[in-house]
C-alpha cells in the first residue's frame, strides 16, 4: 500500500460510480494520458535545467540563476518563449513531413513512458512484451529525425538525419543485444516481472556479475548513442552543420525536439534503472516495512543517477568522428556484446548466477 | 593482441577523464569562475594579463619612458598608433634629439593583439585592466597616450 494507489484507486472507483463502463474506461484513459503528459513536460524542462546546471558545474561555472531563486524557473521562462515564437519555414520545403517530423520524434518518447513502472501500482501499461515494446517504440524517433532533415530542403540537415540514421542503425544492436543479455537472466520481458525476479535475488547487475557488468557498460555506451547525446551527438554537431536535422525548426517544433533528447535520456536511463538496478525496488529492503514511503522516489533516485552519468559523459569526452563510431560499434561493442551473450547463457546453464 | 590492449586503454583513459572532469564538479561551488558583472561592479578586478586597452604609464614628475622610436607604430598591423614627433633640443645636452609630440592611439581600432607592446623597447606602453570601454562618440576613442607637459625620462634612451 502506498499513496499513489490510493489515489488512483480511488478515482477508478469513483469514476465508475458515477458513469456507465465503456464511458469510464475512456474517461480514465483521458486522465492517464493527461497526467502522463503534464508529467513529462515538466520532467523534461526539469531535466534541461538540471543538463544546464551539471553543464555548468563541470565547467566551472554557475549556471542559470536569474530567474526564481537558484534559477528554477528559467526553462519555464524559455518554453513559454518558444510557445510565443512565429513557427517560421523556409522555401521548397515538404511541408507535410517537415510539420509531421515532430510529432513523430514527441510520441515516440511519451508512449515509450507508458510502460514503465514507476512504483508497483504507477504504471499506465503492463504489457507482456514490455522491453521488446520499449525497444520497438523508441526506434520510431529515428524516423522523425529522417524526415525532419529530408524534408526541411538543407543540407546540413539533411546529413544530420542521415548520419541519425546511420548511428541509430548501429547502435540499436547493441542496446537490443545487451537487453537480452538481461533478459536471459530474467526469463520474461515484461517489466513488472523483471522487477519481481530482482526481489528476491538482488538486482540483476548483482545476480549476473560479469556478463550483466559488462552488459550494463554496453547498454550504457549505446544508449547515449541512441539518444543522440555527446560524445555521440554528430546528428547536431554545431561545428559542421549548424544545429543538424532541426536546423530549420523554430518555436514549439524545435521545442519538441529538444524535449524529446530529454525525455528520451530519462527513456534509456529509465530501462537501465530496471533491468540492472532494479527499478523501484529500495537497496537491501531498506524502505519495504515502511508502509507510506512511495517507491517511486527510489525510482526516481536511480534515474537520475543514470542521468547524471550520461551528463558526466557528455561534458567529459569529444565528439567521436563518423568513422570512429562504426568502429566502435561494429569492431568492438558488437562482438564483445555477442561474447557477453553467450557467456551469460553458460553462467545461467551452470548456474553461477548469485 | 592490441585488440584487448586497445580496449583496456580506452576505458582507462576515459575514465581519468571522467575523473578530472568529477574532480571539478565536485569543486565546482567554491572555485566558481563565474563573474556576475552587472552586479559585482564595484569589486570586480580584472585579472593581470588582460587586454583592456594600450595605456603609457608616467611617473610622479610627469615623465614617460617613450623615446619616440616609433618601432610600435611599425609594429602595428592597422595602423592604431600615429607618433608625432619632432627633434628638439634636449636642455641637459644641448644637442638636438628625436622627442614626441603626441603619441595617438585609436582604440577603436585596436585589436588588441599586444604587438606593440611587445615592440617597444623601453616598455614605455603596457596594458591597462579597465574594461568599460564604450562612449557616445567615436571621437572619444582616439586618445593621446602622453600627458600634456610630460617629457621623456632621463637616461632612458642609454
Ligand atoms: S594592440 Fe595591436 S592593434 Fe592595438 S595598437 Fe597595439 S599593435 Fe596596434
Ligand atoms: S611607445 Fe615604445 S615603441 Fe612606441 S615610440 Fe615610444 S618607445 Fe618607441
Amino acid at each position: 500500500m502506498n499513496i499513489p494507489l490510493n489515489i488512483t484507486k480511488t478515482i477508478h472507483d469513483w469514476l465508475f460510480s458515477i458513469m456507465p463502463e465503456g464511458v469510464a474506461t475512456v474517461t480514465e484513459w483521458v486522465i492517464v494520458a493527461a497526467a502522463y503528459l503534464a508529467l513529462f513536460a515538466v520532467a523534461g524542462l526539469y531535466l534541461v535545467l538540471l543538463e544546464r546546471k551539471v553543464a555548468a558545474w563541470f565547467q566551472l561555472r554557475l549556471g542559470p540563476n536569474r530567474v526564481g531563486p537558484w534559477g528554477i524557473f528559467q526553462t519555464m521562462a524559455d518554453a513559454l518563449k518558444l510557445v510565443s515564437k512565429e513557427l517560421t519555414s523556409n522555401a521548397n520545403i515538404d511541408k507535410f513531413l517537415y510539420n509531421l517530423a515532430p510529432y513523430f520524434v514527441i510520441l515516440s518518447s511519451l508512449i515509450a513512458i507508458g510502460v514503465f513502472p514507476f512504483s508497483r501500482q504507477f504504471q499506465a501499461l503492463d504489457i507482456n512484451i514490455g522491453i521488446f515494446f520499449l525497444f520497438a517504440v523508441s526506434s520510431i524517433g529515428v524516423i522523425g529525425i529522417l524526415l525532419a532533415g529530408w524534408s526541411s530542403n538543407n543540407k546540413f540537415a539533411m546529413i544530420g538525419a542521415m548520419r541519425s540514421g546511420l548511428q541509430t542503425i548501429s547502435y540499436e544492436l547493441s542496446v537490443g543485444l545487451s537487453m537480452l543479455t538481461m533478459v536471459l537472466l530474467t526469463g520474461s520481458l515484461q517489466l513488472s516481472e523483471i522487477i519481481e525476479v530482482q526481489r528476491t535475488g538482488g538486482w540483476l547487475i548483482l545476480q549476473g556479475h560479469i556478463p550483466a557488468i559488462i552488459a550494463f557498460m554496453i547498454f550504457m555506451i549505446a544508449g547515449t548513442a541512441e539518444t543522440n547525446r555527446a560524445p555521440f551527438d554528430l546528428v547536431e554537431a554545431e561545428s559542421e552543420l549548424g544545429a543538424g536535422f532541426h536546423t530549420e525548426y523554430s518555436g514549439m517544433k524545435f521545442a519538441y525536439f529538444f524535449l524529446a533528447e530529454f525525455i528520451n535520456m530519462f527513456i534509456i536511463a529509465s530501462i537501465a534503472v530496471v533491468l540492472f538496478f532494479g527499478g523501484w525496488l529500495s537497496p537491501f529492503g531498506i524502505t519495504d516495512d515502511i508502509t507510506w514511503f512511495p517507491e517511486t522516489i527510489w525510482f526516481v533516485i536511480k534515474v537520475l543517477g543514470i542521468i547524471f552519468l550520461m551528463m558526466w559523459f557528455r561534458w567529459t569526452f569529444p565528439r567521436l568522428r563518423v568513422d570512429q563510431l562504426l568502429t566502435l560499434e561494429w569492431k568492438y561493442l558488437l562482438p564483445i556484446n555477442l561474447v557477453n551473450l553467450v557467456l551469460m547463457a553458460i553462467i545461467i546453464w551452470l548456474n553461477w548466477t548469485i | 593482441m592490441s585488440y584487448f590492449s586497445d580496449i583496456y586503454n580506452g576505458i582507462k583513459t576515459l575514465l581519468t577523464g571522467m575523473s578530472v572532469t568529477g574532480g571539478y564538479f565536485i569543486r565546482a561551488r567554491k572555485g566558481s569562475i563565474t563573474q556576475q558583472y552587472p552586479d559585482n561592479r564595484e569589486t570586480l578586478k580584472m585579472f593581470d594579463r588582460f587586454r583592456g586597452e594600450v595605456v603609457m604609464p608616467h611617473n610622479e614628475n610627469n615623465e614617460h619612458y617613450c623615446t619616440g622610436c616609433q618601432a610600435c607604430e611599425i609594429a602595428c598591423p592597422n595602423g592604431s598608433i600615429e607618433i608625432v614627433w619632432d627633434r628638439q633640443v634636449d636642455p641637459e645636452t644641448g644637442k638636438k634629439k628625436k622627442m614626441i609630440d603626441k603619441h595617438i592611439y585609436h582604440l577603436g581600432m585596436c585589436t588588441m593583439c599586444s604587438l606593440c607592446v611587445e615592440a617597444c623597447p623601453t616598455d614605455a606602453i603596457v596594458w591597462a585592466q579597465n574594461y568599460e570601454n564604450s562612449v557616445y562618440d567615436r571621437k572619444y576613442l582616439t586618445k593621446v597616450l602622453n600627458q600634456p607637459g610630460s617629457k621623456v625620462k632621463a637616461g632612458i634612451e642609454d
